[in-house]
């Protein structure tokens, strides 16, 4: 039988290593249900890790799209992590996401059609503030009276589901579009498009912001007391209350920066790559970014690989698509086996696997 | 918008329908909680339980097969919840929210095959000259099987608890893991019985909502449902007699929503639909504001992982 033995201090070795093992037994878990969907297994895996990066002929559209697609991540995902390490869980980014989205696209298509340059930043802005407000409902009500962020933030993401298709509707439907849902095309109007800033790399202010972000996190942690505070917290509780940690200012803090962050993505996601306000054009990335923050063990450059690694499933898994005819629920449940992987291995950095008989312990 | 259209008979008769799927979700889950573990997946065993009851319904013909396969596919996701959290000794929420993630993409993988396909029927009980009683024969005797089924496990579960030697230690391992495995209880093993009991619950509540309710199959047909349930545990108190009234708010709610949809309210659609999410939030907001009595009758070790060698 084998035996779990607690390590004294966490292993530096498999802290490093685990992320990398959960991906290697997701690709193999995937080979398999690959295969049972009737696909080739290493055509597939192939099709999904390389060919986006290394085809001559996929490359050239899909290489861009990397960091299209992993800005939004890498942006939501930074801002969990800091919850999540204070054991704040704030799940509803996927909510912020898109309220930050409708506010930023209302406080732009109010201006319509002037050509203001401040009008960009005011939608930054009030896109920020979008996702702070959703994430500031759930932090007063946990703060106030104790009530669990988890199921607040998750219940709200329902909410601003149908408050977009209310908007995409009604409000702010585009009055020339015909009577056809979605609002104007912001990423066609000068003054509120988020376009791409170098030809060819898919950079867009979004993927900047991320960037930041992630610069930012990675100071905030190592270097500043708010950093040692969060990690206290979530390491040891107790200590953090004797250490004069005020547990609500955490909160507060810690959901409102998810909040902002989750926010700005959805401003910059409808700014750019989408386009416009639609009833769908959330594209399930606030969920996503879950997978990535525990994918980047919760630390800003893991994050950053993480995001761009899960980045390249979503490119891989539409060209799969393409070309072998997988379905994209196959690459929804990998992403989420992934997770489970990580999860499964996770323990190799607390305890040691020892050979023994069953000694009651 | 012509209220009158609405009979309240009809209308508590379909509220009872409506609450079966959180009914039966919650109860499984309080159990699970109960034993001092949380499992966030609820939404993803719900889904599975969804799409493998209306599968093998449709293969097999039979509802009563769809439902068998429906308990049998929800505890089979809970199972792997079972073995991250008891052996590999994973954290809890982030395995439950997993659990949930995988579910979805699962489940609408499976699911590809059977969209707009119709489960056969689920018959009613057959309660012959009872059905025919004016309004209480509405109420009371028209419904499926599985509407009386959830009564029924909700007495279950409630007797379980307060009167047997298995509740007991159920609860003793909930309020204290350490305690109870001194005493020579196995933790571990109690936990792992509690979770599959919650996944073959959500499972059914899930296919319920596939085979009776919608009836077909849809991407994310739940909607939420799970997150709902985990909610009514908390609105619940940890007390079984309390999910059943949770669940009859909540599915009161619902039909109410649906009802003044469809007689033209004056509100629009999007935000009658949200209510129920609204109304579930202010619920959770006034059960933990209440100084402490909710937040008492929580299970003492709720999420905490046991590890023997301590």
């Amino acid at each position: 039988m084998f035996i779990l033995e607690k390590r004294p201090t966490p292993s530096r070795f498999w802290m490093a290593a685990t992320p990398v093992l959960a991906v290697i037994l997701t690709m193999i878990a995937g080979g398999v249900m690959f295969a049972i969907l009737g696909k080739d297994p290493f055509e597939a895996v192939r099709t999904i890790f390389w060919d986006p990066l290394f085809d001559p002929q996929f490359s050239g559209y899909s290489r861009p799209q990397l960091l299209v697609k992993a800005g939004p991540l890498i942006l939501i995902a930074v801002g969990l992590s800091l919850g999540f390490r204070a054991g704040i869980w704030n799940i509803g980014a996927e909510g912020q996401y898109i309220m930050g989205a409708i506010f930023g696209a209302a406080a732009g298509l109010a201006f319509y059609p002037s050509e203001n340059r401040l009008i960009f930043p005011l939608m930054v802005a009030a896109g920020a503030f979008g996702g702070w407000v959703w994430a500031m409902i759930p932090a007063i009500l946990r703060t106030r009276f104790r009530t669990n962020e988890i199921l607040v933030s998750l219940l709200l993401v329902y909410v601003a589901q149908s408050l977009l298709a209310s908007m995409a509707l009604g409000a702010l439907r585009s009055p020339d579009g015909g009577g056809f849902p979605g609002s104007r095309n912001l990423s066609q109007w000068a003054t509120s498009a988020n376009p791409e800033l170098i030809a060819g790399t898919g950079m867009h202010w979004g993927v900047v912001a991320a960037f930041i972000a992630v610069i930012a996190s990675y100071i905030l942690l190592q270097r500043h007391i708010l950093g040692f505070q969060i990690r206290l917290a979530g390491e040891a509780p107790r200590a953090a209350r004797f250490a004069g940690v005020n547990p609500n200012r955490l909160v507060v803090l810690c959901m409102g920066v998810s909040g902002a962050l989750a926010g700005l993505a959805g401003l910059f996601e409808v700014t750019g790559p989408a386009g416009q306000i639609s009833i769908d054009f959330n594209s399930g990335y606030g969920f996503t970014a879950i997978i990535v923050a525990f994918l980047g063990r919760l630390n800003p450059i893991g994050i950053l690989l993480a995001g761009l690694l899960m980045a390249l499933t979503y490119i891989g898994g539409e060209l799969a698509q393409f070309m072998l005819g997988l379905p994209s629920a196959a690459i929804q449940a990998f992403q989420g086996m992934l997770l489970f992987f990580l999860l499964a291995v996770d323990m190799l950095g607390n305890y040691r696997i020892r050979l023994g008989f069953g000694r009651a312990a | 918008m012509d209220l009158s259209a609405i009979n309240p008979a009809v209308l508590i008769a379909s509220l009872m329908v409506a609450a079966v799927p959180i009914m039966l979700a919650a109860t499984g889950e309080l159990v699970v909680e109960k034993a001092g573990v949380l499992n966030l997946g609820v939404e993803g065993m719900m889904i599975m339980g969804a799409v493998c009851g209306l599968a093998i319904a449709v293969e097999a013909e039979s509802p009563v097969l769809g439902f068998v396969a429906a308990a049998a596919g929800g505890a089979a996701l809970s199972l792997i919840f079972a073995f991250l959290t008891q052996v590999l000794l994973a954290n809890q929420v982030a395995t439950g929210l997993a659990l949930t993630l995988f579910g979805l993409g699962l489940s609408s993988l499976i699911g590809q095959g059977y969209v707009g396909i119709k489960p056969p029927p689920t018959p009613r009980l057959d309660f012959g000259p009872l059905a025919d009683i004016p309004v209480l024969g509405t109420i009371l005797f028209r419904h499926d099987p599985v509407v009386y089924l959830s009564v029924l496990i909700v007495a279950a579960v409630w007797a379980l608890l307060r009167f047997t030697r298995a509740g007991l230690i159920l609860r003793a391992v909930g309020e204290n893991h350490d305690a109870a495995h001194a005493l020579g209880y196995k933790v571990q093993r109690i936990r792992l019985a509690a979770i599959l009991f919650g996944g073959a619950m959500a499972g059914l509540g899930g296919a319920y909502i596939s085979l009776v309710r919608v009836p077909q199959w849809t991407d994310g047909i739940t909607a939420g449902a799970g997150w709902i349930a985990l909610a009514i545990v908390v609105f619940a108190g940890w007390k079984p007699w309390r999910i059943l009234l949770g669940a009859y708010l909540f599915g009161g709610i619902t039909v109410l929503q649906l009802n003044l949809q469809a007689a033209g309210a004056r509100i629009p659609v999007e935000y009658l639909s949200m209510s129920p999410y609204l109304i579930t939030i202010l619920v959770l907001v006034i059960m933990s504001a209440g100084r402490g009595r909710a937040a008492l009758n929580a299970p003492a070790a709720l999420g905490r992982n046991f590890h023997a060698s301590r």
